[in-house]
C-alpha cells in the first residue's frame, strides 16, 4: 500500500462569505482524515486556509505577496491532531484569493516531493469563488491560470475543486463568479481536475470523496463482437456499496492491568455429530451435502469439480436490441464500467464508434460475461453507452446484470383499471396529484439537482464516523443525533414543502384516508405510528403536519391551558413545557402569579399557605429554567406578594 | 420506532444481504394440483406451431412438471400433492371413486417435491392410460360425483399444518365449464348444491380454490355457468378469469404458468407522502437472484448432517465468552468500543417507513444509479382505506409527466434513498408482462460511486473520438446483429440448471448426468451469415484499417514477449542456482528439509513446477518429481 500513499493538500476558503458553510467544511474534512486514519494510515495531508487576517506561508517569506494565506498544518502523515485542527478552522476576515492558495499548495507539494510520486499528489480546493483574484503582473488572468495548470500537469498533480454556490452565496457579483468559473474550467480542461458545484450543505458533505479506493479491474481482455472481431477492454466497478465497517469483537476478559492485551475474539467453529455423543468430526471426515428438495445429496469436492459447470473466460456479444426492451428495474447489481484498453487508440475508437451509434439508434447490447477463469457461473447483462462529456475522457459503456428465468417471479397483479370506481381517483384528485408531482420538483431548471446520488453522503456512515471521533475523546458519548444537514436526506425539505403548502393542502383535502374499520385493533398500526418527523428537536419540518396526524395524540392528551385549583403546580409545569407557541411561558407565569395571589388573599387562617409556598417554589424553578429575564419577573412577583402581605 | 432487534443482529452477523435475498421457511405454501382427467381433456387439443398438437391434459401435466422443477430451485419448502379426478382407477385415503392421488415411494401425499416425484411425473403421460385411466365420473343415472370427491380428497390432503403458517391452495385444471351438464332435474341440482357446499367448506377452512380454465378452440370456457359460484366470484373479479379461446399453445402455457404463482408480500410499508398523509403499500420481490441452496455439512461416514457450534474465545486469556461481545474499532491508537445497542441506534435513522422527498424527471435516473435488485410496490387498502386511490393518482401523474419520485426508505438494516419509477401495465395476448405499480430502485450514495477520473489513466491529450464514418459503420453492424424479440429473462441460468441436473441424477443414483444446454452462448451460425460478416469486416476496416490482425498480433506478442522473457530469465537463474546442490543425494538422505525455502524453490522453478505452498508441500513436490 505504501506505493499508493496519497499526498493531499486541503485548500480551504475561510473568508467571511464562507462562514455559513464552514461547519460542513469542518465535518467533511475531518471525515476525510478520519477515514484515512482507519483505511489509509500512511497518507499524508497538509492544510492551507485562505482569507485569514494573518499570513503565514513559505512563499510570502521567500518572494513576498501571497497574503492572507496560512499554512495550518504542514504535509505530514495523518494523525488525530489533524482532525482537531480541522474541527476548529479559523474564521477569516478578508476575501481570499483561491489562485494564490493553489500556488501555495503546489509549492508545498513540490518542495516536499520534488517531481516524484506522480499522480499521487492531490490538491483539494473548497471555496465559493465569488471574489475576484488579483490581477497578474504579466499577461491576463487566463494566461496565469494556464501556466499554473501546465505546471500542475508537469508535476503530475491532480486537483479537486468544490465550489459552493447557489443558495449559499446569493448576493455575489455575477460577473466575478462567471470569470472565476471560466478560470476554474481551464483547470478542468487542462489538468485532471474534478470541479463540482454544490448549492446545499448536504451536497457539500457528499461532494468530496472522503475515501479513495484504488480501482481494480474486474476483467481485462477481449470484448468479442464475433469470433473475428474483438476489442480490447478493461472492466471496472462504477458503483459498489460502501458497507458499514465490520467491527471486531471485543473481549473484556483480559485484566485491566494487561497493557498488551489485544482484546480480540477468536471465533471457533466445531462440527459435531447430532447423535447423543456430540463427537467433533475432523475436517477430512466432513463432506458437503447439497439440497435437492428435502433430500441432501453428499458430493465430495473432487466429484463436484468433475461435473460442475465450467464456462470459458470471456466477454461475448449476443446481440443488440432496442433500449426499450430492457426496463430499468431489471438491473440486478451494482454497475460496471467498460473502457477500451488504455493507450490502445484503435480500441478506444471502436468503443467510441459503437457507443455513439448505440446512443443514436437508442440500442443496447446484450453480453455474456465470464470475468475469471474458473468462475462457476455466467453473467448475462446489458451494455449501455456512456458518451463522455469531458474531452479528456474517452467514451465508454456501462454494464449491468440482467436476471435469468429463475430469478424472476412473474406475479400477476390486477390492472388498476379493473378496480372499482371508488378506488379510482376522480378528476380533481388526479389534478391535485399532478400538481404535487409537478411542484415538488427536486431538479428545477437553472438550479442544482437536489439529492443527486453522486453528492449525497450516506447518513449512517457519517453518523458512525462522527460517533467514533466523539467516542475516542469521551468513551461514553451518546450517539449524536442527525443534524439538519443530514436530515435533508432522510426527511423532506421543509422549505420545499412550505413553498408548496397550498399544493399539499389541496392534496390532503381531496384524498381521505381511513383506518379499515374491519381490522382488529391489534392489527392496526399504520396510522397510529408516530411519524418520525415529529421528533421534538425539529420543529420546522412539521410546518404542515400539525393538523392531521397529531389529531390522534391531541385527542389523547387533554390540553391544559389554564392553571386549575386541584393541581396548580403540575398544571403550571405542563403549560410551561408546551412548545407550540412562545406565548405559553409568559401566560403560565402570569397565571401562576395570579393563582398565588389568589391563594394568599383567599386564605382562611393560612390554610392555603402551604399550597402557595409550593406554587412559589415551582414558579421560581420555572423562571430560572426559562431564562434570565423571567427571573427578574419572579423577583418582581415576590416583591408584589411581599407588599400584599403587609 | 419498531426496530426488530434480531434484524439488526443478523445484519451484523451474516452480512446484510441475507434477509433481503432469502425467502424464509415460515411462509410455506401447500398446494394440491387437481387435474381433470376426463376424456374431454384428452380429446381437445391446443393449436401449436409445428403441427404437433398437445391435448389439454398434456398441457396441464407439463405445466405442473415445470412448476415442480422451478419449485425445487426456488421454493423447496413448499409442499405439493398431485391429484387427478374423473379417473378409471381410484387411489385415495377416503377410497372415493374417480379420484387418483399420484405419489411416489418415500414420500407422503402432501410433501416437498423429491427427485423421484419429478422423474416419475415426467414419464406419467406414457403410463397414464394404462395405470390410471380416464373416465367420465359424472354420468346420468349414477350417484357418483367425481368433482365433489376430488374436492373432498384435496381438502383432506390439506388438513396438515395451520393456516397461520402456511398458505393452502387448490389449483383446479379443467376444460369443462359445466361439469353437471349431462344431468337432468333433481339429480343435477342436488349434485351442484353438494359440490358448492364442499367448496365453501374448504374455503371456510382457509383453503383458497383457484381455477385454471382451458378453453376449447370452438367454445370459450364460461366461468359463469358453474365455477363462478364454486369459487365465490362475482362481478368485477370475473373479468380476470376470461381466458381467450384459440390462443397459441405457448401463450396458454405462459398464462397457466404465471397463474400458478401466488404473490408473496415481503413487507408492508407505510409511504409518507406528506406528514399526515400516509398510505399503505405492499412490497414484492419480483426479481432476486436464484442461488443454489445452502450447503449442509455431512459426516462422510454416516452421511448424517452435522451441527455447527460456534464459540467465541478470548485471544488474550483463552476463556470462552458467553454473552454477546461488544464491538470495537481501532482508532487513534485506541480501541473505541461500541455496544450492539449503539450500533443499532446509529443505523436506525428513520422509522421503517418510506418518506417522499420530491420528484425528478426520468432523465435524472442514470444508468449507474443502481446497487441491488429493485423491489416492486403495489398499494393495499387492507389497513388504510384510500391508499390505492392516492397511489393510482400519483402513479398516473408520474407516468404522464415522465417523472420518478425520490424517497427515503428507512429500513432498519439498510436505510437508503430510493427512486420510485412508475411502470405502466404491459400485456400481450392476454398475458400480463409488466404489472402496473412502481419499482423501487435503490440509489447509491456518493460513497458508493467510484470516480471515473480515478479509473481513466492520466493523459495529456484529448481522448480520441470516432468519426462519422466509423459511427455509420458501427450503426450498420448494430442493425445486422439485432435481437428484435429479446426480452429479459428468456435465458435459463446454465450454472443453476447444471447444478440441479447433477443433483437430480445423483439423488436418483443414476450413472450418467444429462447434458445441460448453455443457452447463453452467442449464436455462432447467425454471426457467420455473410451479411453479418460483411458488416463486421467493414467496421473493422474503418477503425483498424488493413492491419487489424497485424496490430493485434503485435500487441499480443509484445506482451507475451515481455512476460515470457521475464519467466525465461527466472528459469535460467534457477537452473544456475539449483546446480549448486546435489538434489538426488539430498533427497536420498532426507536432507531436503535442511535447505531454505528459497533454495527449494530454485529446483522447482528450474523444473517448471509451481512454487507455492508450505515447505512440506515444496519438498513433497520435489520428491514426486524425482519419482520418490
Amino acid at each position: 500500500m505504501a506505493r499508493n500513499k496519497e499526498k493531499l493538500v486541503l485548500l480551504l476558503d475561510v473568508g467571511p462569505s464562507m462562514h455559513s458553510v464552514l461547519p460542513e467544511v469542518e465535518k467533511v474534512c475531518s471525515m476525510l482524515v478520519e477515514k484515512k486514519l482507519i483505511f489509509r494510515k500512511n497518507d499524508e495531508v497538509g492544510v492551507v486556509v485562505f482569507g485569514t487576517e494573518e499570513t503565514n506561508n513559505d512563499l510570502t517569506k521567500e518572494v513576498g505577496g501571497y497574503d492572507h494565506i496560512v499554512v495550518l498544518e504542514d504535509i505530514k502523515v495523518v494523525d488525530g491532531d489533524l482532525i482537531d485542527t480541522l474541527q476548529k478552522l479559523p474564521r477569516g476576515t478578508v476575501d481570499g484569493d483561491f489562485l494564490d492558495a493553489i500556488v501555495v499548495g503546489m509549492d508545498m507539494l513540490i518542495k516536499k516531493y520534488k517531481d516524484i510520486h506522480k499522480g499521487k499528489k492531490r490538491l483539494c480546493l473548497i471555496t465559493n469563488a465569488v471574489h475576484p483574484i488579483k490581477d497578474s503582473l504579466e499577461g491576463t488572468k487566463e494566461d496565469q491560470v494556464e501556466t499554473i495548470a501546465a505546471q500542475m500537469t508537469a508535476q503530475g498533480m491532480k486537483m479537486e475543486s468544490v465550489v459552493v454556490r447557489g443558495r449559499l452565496s446569493q448576493d455575489a457579483n455575477k460577473r466575478i463568479m462567471d470569470e472565476n468559473d471560466r478560470l476554474l474550467s481551464i483547470f478542468s480542461k487542462q489538468t485532471l481536475t474534478r470541479t463540482v458545484y454544490v448549492d446545499s450543505p448536504t451536497s457539500l458533505l457528499g461532494a468530496l470523496k472522503t475515501r479513495r479506493i484504488t480501482p481494480v479491474t474486474v476483467f481485462r481482455g477481449d470484448l468479442e463482437l464475433s469470433p473475428d472481431m474483438k476489442i480490447k477492454v478493461w472492466v471496472y466497478k462504477r458503483t459498489q456499496e460502501e458497507k458499514f465497517p465490520t467491527l471486531k469483537k471485543y473481549s473484556e476478559k483480559a485484566p485491566q492491568t494487561n497493557k498488551f492485551a489485544t482484546h480480540q475474539v477468536k471465533v471457533d467453529y466445531e462440527y459435531k455429530t447430532v447423535d447423543g455423543a456430540s463427537k467433533v468430526v475432523p475436517p477430512e471426515q466432513r463432506i458437503k451435502g447439497y439440497r435437492y428438495g428435502p433430500q441432501v445429496v453428499p458430493i465430495s469436492a473432487a466429484e463436484w469439480d468433475a461435473v460442475k459447470f465450467k464456462p470459458e473466460k470471456g466477454v461475448k456479444l449476443l446481440g443488440f436490441t432496442d433500449a426499450s426492451n430492457i426496463m430499468r428495474h431489471y438491473y440486478m447489481k451494482d454497475v460496471y464500467l467498460f473502457i477500451a484498453e488504455p493507450g490502445n487508440t484503435r480500441a478506444i475508437l471502436s468503443v467510441s464508434a459503437i457507443a455513439r451509434a448505440m446512443k443514436e439508434m437508442n440500442k443496447v447490447a446484450i453480453l455474456r460475461c465470464v470475468w475469471r477463469q474458473g468462475q462457476q457461473n455466467v453473467v448475462l447483462g446489458v451494455l449501455t453507452p456512456n458518451i463522455s462529456q469531458n474531452d479528456k475522457l474517452p467514451d465508454s459503456f456501462y454494464f449491468n446484470v440482467l436476471p435469468f428465468i429463475e430469478d424472476v417471479r412473474e406475479y400477476q397483479f390486477p390492472s388498476f383499471n379493473s378496480f372499482p370506481v371508488s378506488w379510482q381517483p376522480n378528476e380533481q384528485q388526479q389534478k391535485a396529484a399532478d400538481e404535487l408531482v409537478q411542484m415538488l420538483n427536486l431538479a428545477p431548471s437553472g438550479k442544482e439537482e437536489a439529492l443527486l446520488p453522486d453528492y449525497t453522503p450516506n447518513p449512517v456512515l457519517e453518523r458512525f464516523y462522527r460517533h467514533l471521533e466523539l467516542k475516542s475523546k469521551q468513551p461514553d458519548a451518546a450517539v449524536p443525533p442527525l443534524d439538519g444537514t443530514l436530515k435533508r436526506i432522510t426527511e423532506p425539505d421543509p422549505e420545499l414543502f412550505f413553498e408548496n403548502k397550498s399544493v399539499i393542502d389541496a392534496l390532503r383535502k381531496h384524498f381521505e384516508l381511513k383506518e379499515n374499520p374491519k381490522l382488529k385493533k391489534s392489527a392496526r398500526r399504520l396510522l397510529r405510528e408516530k411519524p418520525s418527523g415529529s421528533n421534538d428537536e425539529d420543529g420546522d419540518a412539521d410546518v404542515s403536519d400539525a393538523q392531521a396526524v397529531n389529531s390522534i395524540e391531541k385527542a389523547l392528551v387533554v390540553k391544559i391551558e389554564k392553571i386549575g385549583d386541584l393541581t396548580p403546580v403540575q398544571d403550571f409545569e405542563v403549560i410551561l413545557s408546551r412548545r407550540d407557541s412562545p406565548e405559553w411561558v409568559g401566560k403560565a407565569i402570569k397565571e401562576m402569579r395570579d393563582k398565588i395571589l389568589g391563594l394568599l388573599s383567599d386564605s382562611h387562617e393560612g390554610d392555603n399557605h402551604l399550597i402557595a409556598v409550593e406554587c412559589i417554589a415551582a414558579l421560581r424553578k420555572g423562571c430560572i429554567l426559562e431564562s434570565q429575564n423571567h427571573t427578574t419577573i419572579f423577583c418582581a412577583i415576590l416583591t408584589c406578594i411581599a407588599s400584599r402581605k403587609e | 420506532m419498531d426496530l426488530d432487534p434480531e434484524d439488526v443482529f443478523k445484519d451484523e452477523e451474516d452480512g446484510s444481504d441475507n434477509e433481503f435475498f432469502q425467502q424464509s421457511a415460515s411462509s410455506k405454501e401447500y398446494v394440491v394440483y387437481l387435474v381433470d382427467a376426463s376424456p374431454k381433456m384428452f380429446n381437445t387439443t391446443c393449436p401449436c406451431k409445428d403441427q404437433k398438437d398437445e391435448t389439454h391434459f398434456d398441457l396441464a401435466v407439463s405445466c405442473i412438471a415445470e412448476s415442480l422443477k422451478t419449485q425445487i430451485i426456488s421454493r423447496s419448502y413448499d409442499e405439493v400433492a398431485i391429484c387427478f379426478f374423473n379417473t378409471r382407477e381410484k387411489k385415495n385415503l377416503q377410497d372415493l371413486n374417480g379420484v387418483f392421488v399420484f405419489n411416489v415411494a418415500e414420500r407422503e401425499h402432501l410433501d416437498r417435491p423429491t427427485a423421484r416425484l419429478i422423474k416419475e411425473f415426467d414419464c406419467l403421460q406414457e403410463s397414464f392410460m394404462r395405470e390410471i385411466g380416464s373416465q367420465y365420473g359424472i354420468v346420468p343415472g349414477s350417484r357418483e360425483n367425481s368433482l365433489y370427491n376430488a374436492l373432498w380428497v384435496a381438502q383432506a390432503l390439506l388438513r396438515k399444518g395451520s393456516i397461520k403458517t402456511a398458505d393452502k391452495r387448490i389449483l383446479l385444471f379443467t376444460n369443462e365449464d359445466d361439469p353437471f351438464g349431462g344431468l337432468q332435474g333433481a339429480a343435477k341440482a342436488d349434485m351442484k348444491r353438494t359440490s358448492l357446499q364442499r367448496a365453501k367448506d374448504a374455503q371456510d377452512l382457509g383453503i383458497s380454490i383457484e381455477l385454471l380454465p382451458l378453453s376449447c378452440p370452438d367454445e370459450e370456457f364460461n366461468v359463469k355457468v358453474f365455477y363462478a359460484d364454486l369459487l365465490g366470484l362475482d362481478g368485477e373479479d370475473l373479468v380476470q378469469f376470461m381466458p381467450s379461446a384459440g390462443q397459441k399453445l405457448e401463450d396458454t402455457k405462459d398464462q397457466l404458468r404465471k397463474c400458478m404463482f401466488t404473490r408473496r408480500i415481503i413487507r408492508r410499508i407505510t409511504f409518507d407522502i406528506t406528514n399526515g398523509l400516509s398510505i399503505q403499500l405492499n412490497t414484492y420481490a419480483l426479481i432476486r437472484p436464484a442461488v443454489p441452496g445452502a450447503i449442509t455439512w455431512l459426516d462422510s461416514v454416516t452421511n448424517l448432517p452435522l451441527k455447527i457450534e460456534r464459540s467465541l474465545i478470548c485471544e488474550d486469556t483463552g476463556a470462552l465468552i458467553q454473552e454477546p461481545p461488544k464491538r470495537f474499532q481501532p482508532y487513534r491508537n485506541e480501541n473505541v468500543k461500541f455496544s450492539m445497542d449503539e450500533i443499532s441506534e446509529m443505523k436506525g435513522i428513520s422509522t421503517g417507513c418510506l418518506r417522499l422527498l420530491g420528484f425528478k424527471p426520468l432523465s435524472c435516473l442514470k444508468d449507474y444509479h443502481n446497487l441491488r435488485p429493485s423491489t416492486f410496490v403495489y398499494p393495499s387498502d387492507q389497513e388504510v382505506v384510500g391508499s390505492t386511490c392516492i397511489f393510482i393518482a400519483l402513479y398516473r401523474s408520474m407516468l404522464q409527466l415522465k417523472r420518478f419520485a425520490v424517497a427515503f426508505y428507512g429500513s432498519s438494516s439498510h436505510p437508503q434513498l430510493v427512486a420510485l419509477v412508475a411502470q405502466d401495465e404491459i400485456a400481450k395476448a392476454g398475458v400480463q408482462i409488466e404489472p402496473p405499480g412502481m419499482h423501487m430502485i435503490y440509489l447509491p450514495y456518493s460513497d458508493d460511486i467510484r470516480d471515473v477520473e480515478e479509473i481513466f489513466p492520466d493523459t495529456d491529450d484529448d481522448a480520441p473520438r470516432a468519426d462519422e464514418d466509423q459511427i455509420q459503420k458501427a450503426a450498420a453492424l448494430i442493425k445486422r446483429i439485432d435481437m428484435r424479440d429479446f426480452s429479459v429473462s428468456q435465458f435459463a441460468n446454465p450454472a443453476l440448471q447444471r447444478h440441479y441436473a447433477v443433483l437430480q441424477a445423483l439423488a436418483l443414483e443414476e450413472d450418467d448426468i444429462p447434458e445441460t444446454i448453455d443457452e447463453t452462448l452467442p449464436d455462432e451460425e447467425g454471426l457467420a451469415r455473410p451479411a453479418v460478416v460483411k458488416a463486421i469486416e467493414e467496421f473493422k476496416l474503418s477503425v483498424y484499417g488493413d492491419n487489424y490482425d497485424e496490430e493485434r498480433d503485435f500487441l499480443g506478442k509484445g506482451k507475451v514477449g515481455e512476460s515470457s522473457r521475464k519467466r525465461k530469465t527466472i528459469v535460467e537463474n534457477a537452473v544456475k542456482e539449483s546446480a549448486n546442490y546435489d538434489w538426488a543425494d539430498l533427497a536420498e538422505n532426507g536432507q531436503l528439509k535442511d535447505l531454505t525455502v528459497a533454495a527449494l524453490k530454485t529446483y522447482l522453478s528450474a523444473h517448471n513446477l509451481p512454487v507455492t505452498g508450505k515447505k512440506e508441500a515444496l519438498i513433497s513436490r520435489i520428491l514426486t518429481r524425482m519419482g520418490k
